[in-house]
């Protein structure tokens, strides 16, 4: 837990809270952003550089620009006029709380059934490769499978809206 | 002697770092390189500025600037003076934070693409292992500055600018990642160093550069349309043309922002540049191997010159193409050849060394370009214009 | 082929780089105001008043008809005519103009009071380089202004320079004549008719 993790764990939670706390949607988005970064620096930290570089390409560079054309597109930029918070919102504290939970129980669980390692494995690009053509070959070609069909949805969608739009 | 002199800079960096105590050696290492970075390109692109103009105008049958200095050198400081000096003016109604940070997100993610590049023999900043994914995810990180200049402007023809500059640069980053994953294929790495040592070998006195095979030929053509048009640089300026026309993304800026966002452009064109010349050209590599006894950097260096000169040449020959043009060259043309370039690739692999790989890529590259040109053409797409109602 | 059109632009525009460095043909930027293109002859810019000899004020063709005055679309020139007469280049006296303004920043070089002037006083310079701070009085040119020599007018118009000077020579030369022709008659007529003596009358 050096002082690096702290910092980029400051950067990650306020980037967070600053994404649900903003007024300005198009901010939200880009306070998100921050968030990302944050995530593609711990990945950094722990010195798996395919996966950060990775979350940079993929989530800032495609992810955040689509939620903010979304924001665009949808004129959801202008500011809400009940404010941020919403009134069910010891609902949406106790279901946050529920998921933490969860989620903080299998991270505990798993960190006591690991054994103790000193020092970080490394994983190289030729191994991440390996493992992605020949163990998970089949998971990888379904996720192109689907990735195929939402873009040939968007294309279709977009093609009945100008024929529509004529 | 020779090696003294190629490896000068690493020599002085480590001199340098011997005059400090061992506790601050390294992080001074990475400062002295960085600090040359931030000094040399900076520089490169005050003298970039002078050339760009020189050259447009010998185009056009005009001398550029020649009042500043001898031959207008110091036309770039005159320039620097102005925007500096200028009013910074920021709307009324635009969003002051996104506003300022606009500009510095793209300086700061275009200087941190230079920290991969092999500008000579043992001479990156950081030698990654997945550097190449580094300098794309870098790539990718300036079209979110575009986006943010153009909304936070609060102007709808700023808006309209910036969407189009992304949508471009959307459109043509996959044409650009698949040409280099061709060259990652056959080099077997994604470092960038592993790449330049794997075109670090001599035939008969010729380099294996990319370049000179058919899918490295076809790679290094694609990837430069797509590298041309990342940059938004002519043809493919419609975002700054728009500029000159109605508005664009960096329409409401003024005074050092404007010129942060310029100097943002040609730092990008310099690092996909040198980008190009790692991947195709060979990086610091000698053209002739009894050119050796040259320093490596200068290689490197005159390399990426050479390809800005192409990029400013292409700038005074081209008409800029308008946006419906451009992104259907994008997916029509130029990404279908990618992908038979890296189908392309892998058959050069596998039928091994003799003559035969080298008939059959060129035979099936050539084919594919000719026959989708034909199609494009015949239906309208490239070619001179069709009137539907004028004839 | 897809391209060509391209490859062709390139080498187009690659011959006039490497051209403008070594033929004028190619790189045609004259660079003003250290170097300048010599005007062609029939440049016009504003009117002047040709004056003939040494002096301007005696030698001036101008007579004060004050047909360019009427004729000049804009109304650009301002003549007063002198009281008294001088003698022109035949000797016989004219008037001359004692005020003769022309303001340039109406003037529209369409060269009619060239083109009605009888007596070949009025003609086109080339002068153009006439800014001036002061925009009101130093774009009216008088008289003073506006004389040049007649050796001037010939080197920057020298052809129809030449074709006045013949215009005017054969213009004195049938006056000479006449005047000649009249004085041969009226001495003949001398000669033949013996002086009588005036008859008084009442």
């Amino acid at each position: 837990m050096s002082i690096a993790f702290y910092l980029i764990a400051a950067l990650t939670v306020a980037g967070g809270l600053a994404a649900v706390l903003l007024k300005n949607t198009v901010h939200c988005a880009l306070a998100l952003t921050v968030a990302f970064a944050g995530l593609a620096l711990f990945f950094l930290q722990l010195d798996a550089q395919f996966a950060g570089f990775a979350q940079i390409l993929v989530y800032i560079g495609a992810v955040a620009i689509l939620v903010v054309f979304a924001i665009l597109l949808t004129r959801g930029s202008e500011t809400p006029k009940d404010g941020v918070f919403s009134r069910n919102w010891l609902a949406g504290l106790v279901i946050a709380a529920g998921v933490f939970a969860v989620l903080g129980w299998a991270v505990l669980q798993s960190v006591s059934v690991l054994p103790h390692e000193t020092a970080a494995p490394t994983v190289t690009v030729l191994q991440i490769g390996n493992a992605l053509m020949r163990r998970y070959v089949l998971p990888l070609e379904i996720v192109a499978l689907l990735l195929t069909a939402a873009l040939i949805g968007a294309v279709i969608v977009a093609m009945h809206e100008k024929e529509g739009a004529r | 002697m020779i090696e003294t002199l190629d490896q000068i800079f690493v020599l002085l960096q480590h001199w340098l770092m011997g005059l400090l105590p061992a506790g601050l050696q390294p992080a001074a290492g990475v400062v002295l390189g960085v600090v040359a970075i931030v000094c040399l390109f900076p520089a490169l692109f005050a003298l970039t500025t002078v050339f760009e103009r020189k050259g447009l105008a010998r185009i056009q049958n005009r001398i550029g600037p020649n009042r500043v200095g001898p031959l207008g050198i110091l036309q770039p400081i005159a320039d620097g003076i102005k925007s500096l000096t200028k009013e910074d003016i920021v709307p009324l109604s635009a969003d002051a934070a996104v506003h300022f940070l606009a500009p510095l997100l793209m300086v700061v993610m275009v200087f941190m693409g230079f920290a991969v590049l092999p500008m000579g023999r043992n001479m990156v900043l950081v030698d990654m292992d997945a550097g190449l994914l580094f300098f794309f995810a870098m790539g990718a990180s300036t079209e979110l500055s575009v986006f943010m200049a153009g909304w936070s402007s609060r102007n709808k023809y700023s808006l309209l600018g910036a969407m189009r500059a992304v949508a471009q640069m959307i459109s043509y980053e996959v044409p650009l990642l698949m040409s280099s994953v061709a060259v990652v294929m056959i080099a077997g790495s994604l470092s960038l160093t592993k790449i330049v040592d794997a075109q670090n070998h001599y035939t008969w006195g010729l380099p294996h550069w990319y370049i000179f095979t058919p899918w490295g030929l076809a790679g290094f053509l694609t990837f430069a349309v797509a590298a041309t048009a990342e940059t938004n640089r002519s043809p493919f300026d419609l975002p700054e043309g728009e500029s000159e026309l109605v508005a664009g993304y960096h329409t409401e800026y003024s005074g050092f922002k404007f010129a942060l966002f310029f100097l943002g452009e040609y730092l990008a064109m310099f690092s996909i540049s040198g980008l190009g010349t790692t991947l195709f050209l060979g990086g610091w590599s000698a053209p002739f191997s009894f050119l050796g006894w040259v320093p490596s950097w200068f290689w490197f260096f005159s390399k990426m010159m050479l390809s800005i000169f192409v990029f400013i040449w292409m700038r005074g020959t081209l008409p800029r193409l308008r946006q419906d043009q451009l992104m259907n060259f994008a997916w029509k043309f130029v990404l279908p050849l990618t992908l038979v370039n890296l189908m392309i690739a892998v058959l050069w692999r596998f039928l091994g060394e003799g003559w035969q790989r080298w008939v059959f890529c060129s035979a099936i590259l050539l084919f594919a370009y000719a026959g989708m040109g034909l199609a494009g053409m015949r239906r309208g797409h490239f070619g001179p214009r069709r009137y539907r109602y004028a004839e | 082929m897809l391209g060509e059109g391209i490859l062709k632009g390139l080498s187009e525009t690659i011959k006039n780089f490497a051209g403008s460095f070594v033929s004028a043909e190619r790189l045609t930027t004259v660079q003003y105001p250290e170097q300048r293109i010599a005007p062609i002859e029939a440049t016009r810019d504003f009117p002047f008043l040709v004056y003939d000899g040494a002096d301007w004020e005696a030698g001036m063709r101008c007579v004060a008809c004050q047909i360019c005055e009427k004729e000049c679309p804009p109304k650009c020139i301002y003549i007063v005519k002198s009281t008294d007469k001088k003698p022109d280049a035949v000797g016989k006296p004219q008037f001359y103009p004692a005020r003769f303004d022309i303001d340039i920043s109406v003037c529209m070089s369409c060269q009619i009071c060239v083109e009605v002037c009888p007596f070949e006083a009025i003609k086109m310079d080339t002068e153009f380089e006439l800014s001036t701070t002061d925009r009101f009085g130093g774009l009216l040119l008088d008289r003073k202004q506006l004389a040049k020599s007649d050796e001037y007018y010939h080197r920057i118009h020298p052809t129809e320079a030449d074709e006045v000077d013949a215009c005017l020579a054969h213009g004195k030369a049938k006056t000479d004549a006449k005047t000649t022709a009249a004085a041969i008659a009226s001495a003949v007529r001398g000669a033949e008719t013996p002086a009588r003596p005036v008859e008084g009358g009442v």
